[in-house]
């Protein structure tokens, strides 16, 4: 296998874009990628694309070619990437493979999603349309409900607390106040967490992550001539994916997501590396819960330990862990099929020591990308 | 939200009786019905199971935001349900406040509307809980 590097990084900023189209978004992060990489662009030889539900949200599909058309890279193959809100972070393994596969030398992953086209009830059933159709959506179970349900088992096993779930908005939020890119630039208090009004008991408006447009891109190459094109190529030392049962009540548990915890253990053994060797780490805090059950399965903390943690403030900046130092979805944002691409852009720049106001003295770190509630999961190391 | 009726109506015998399946090799129930047995494979052996009408409450939710095409029914309540003798189910809990759900109580399943298109569309019908 070649070894392969990240040598471009490209993101537009992640908000409510009513003047821009999918297809405006797709172009400044694919764009900005290529410049980052001193590339002109012929050298690309082909593109991966991660985005969920562009058909619903913008009536367009054929995303694979639309892309290649827009960046005016015709005819090299494009490819559409669809693993709901683990679109994105598939669309990089899936680049990653074909150049440590030794296929091509240098390609472009990417992920968009457009999603404020549409009205916010329409955006809660295309976002369920990655939960199990026959039985959850059929129901009337929305994704906040799914996250709530781990919630309500958390807390009941666990004795996790609403505060605690409050305290990883707070830090995500302080986090993205730091990022020029992210949706979010002001600071909360816990206070505005559990006085936000209710969504899925216990979840409320500030436990969950926003509706969000946005793209982001990377350009990956072979390592060997990576250092053509940069003196700071960030290496993917690893790059793993394990997929669960479409519906929760399948899994084995609640509490836990187990395609995370197979695709860490994969990922771990592929780099080498313990999680105490990871300082810096994206994780999918779609929901508050969510990022409390990734760092307990990803192993930075024990089981049931990863509210207290949070708030003893133990994954800030500065922590024994800094987790979503991009502010994660909550606070940046999660335009959903852009979400994975922005989390190897952010993990890159902490690793460039790019990463201004919240740069983290990090060699390793890490992104986990979690598509619907559990079913995908796709998760990268990477090294300077 | 608009479903169509080729798919809802294959599945209402399913869907009215609570009929999932049962795999005679490793004795593992599944809802909905399967194919293949996850666990076994080709080696599985599955028949039809109808499941008891009784389970206790695993977790549970409120639903303020709801999905179009469940406006009319907020709040209303989700859960996973541990039923008596077969898999995990989840549904919606009927006939009681959000305050007397917890973890733990008694339900049985009770048949109820699941949610009506717009304009006079197909109404969804199916299994639902109730506390005992």
């Amino acid at each position: 296998m070649n070894r392969v590097a990240v040598i471009g990084v490209g993101i537009t900023k992640f908000g409510e874009h009513w003047d821009r189209s999918l297809r405006d978004l797709i172009l400044e992060a694919g764009i900005k990628a290529i410049e980052d990489a001193n590339l002109d662009g012929k050298e690309i030889e082909a593109i991966y694309g991660g985005t969920m539900a562009s058909g619903y949200m913008t009536k367009q599909e054929h995303i694979g070619a639309l892309i290649a058309d827009y960046l005016g890279l015709n005819p090299i193959p494009s490819v559409r990437v669809e693993a709901a809100c683990a679109s994105g972070g598939l669309a990089l393994r899936e680049a990653y493979l074909a150049v440590a596969g030794g296929i091509y030398d240098i390609v472009v992953a990417g992920g968009v999603e457009k999603m404020t086209d549409i009205q916010t009830e329409e955006v809660t059933v295309a976002l369920g349309e990655a939960s199990d159709q026959e039985i959850e959506l059929m129901q009337g179970v929305t994704f906040p409900a799914l996250y709530a349900l781990m919630a309500r088992r958390h807390m009941y096993e666990y004795g996790t607390t609403e505060e605690q779930m409050a305290a990883v908005a707070v830090k995500n939020h302080r986090n993205a106040a730091k990022n020029e890119y992210a949706q979010f630039q002001k600071e909360i208090k816990i206070e505005d967490v559990l006085n936000s009004k209710v969504v899925a008991d216990p979840l409320k408006v500030f436990d969950c992550s926003p509706i969000t447009d946005g793209a982001a891109a990377v350009v990956l190459a072979n390592m060997e001539i990576a250092k053509k094109y940069t003196d700071t190529p960030v290496e993917i030392i690893a790059s793993s994916h394990a997929t669960d049962t479409l519906a929760i009540q399948n899994r084995e548990s609640l509490t836990s997501i187990k395609a995370t915890r197979i695709a860490a253990q994969n990922a771990y053994k592929q780099a080498k590396v313990e999680p105490k060797d990871i300082k810096v780490c994206e994780v999918h805090d779609c929901f508050t819960i969510a990022e409390i059950i990734a760092i307990e399965d990803l192993g930075f903390f024990e089981k049931g330990k990863g509210g207290i943690a949070t708030l003893d403030g133990e994954t800030e900046i500065g922590g024994k862990v800094a987790i979503n130092t991009s502010g994660g979805l909550k606070g940046c944002g999660h335009p959903v099929g852009a979400t994975g691409i922005k989390q190897a852009v952010e993990i890159t720049m902490q690793l460039r020591g790019d990463a201004g106001k919240r740069q983290v003295n990090a060699e390793i770190g890490m992104t986990h990308n979690v598509g619907g509630s559990g079913a995908t999961c796709v998760i990268h190391i990477f090294k300077r | 939200m608009e479903i169509g009726v080729p798919s809802s109506w294959r599945k209402i015998r399913e869907r009215y009786n609570l009929i999932g399946s049962y795999c005679e090799n490793c004795k593992k129930s599944f809802f909905p019905k399967r194919n293949i047995c996850p666990n076994c494979r080709g080696n599985g052996k599955l028949i039809e199971k109808k499941f008891s009408n009784t389970g206790k409450i695993y977790s549970y939710t409120i639903v303020y935001s709801p999905a179009s095409g469940f406006k009319d029914k907020v709040p209303y309540i989700i859960a996973i349900v541990k039923l008596e003798d077969g898999p995990m189910v989840i549904g919606n809990i009927v006939d009681s406040n959000p305050e007397e759900i917890e973890i733990g109580k008694e339900v049985e399943v009770s048949f109820r509307k699941w949610f009506e298109e717009k304009d006079g569309g197909l109404i969804h019908y199916g299994y639902a809980f109730k506390l005992k």
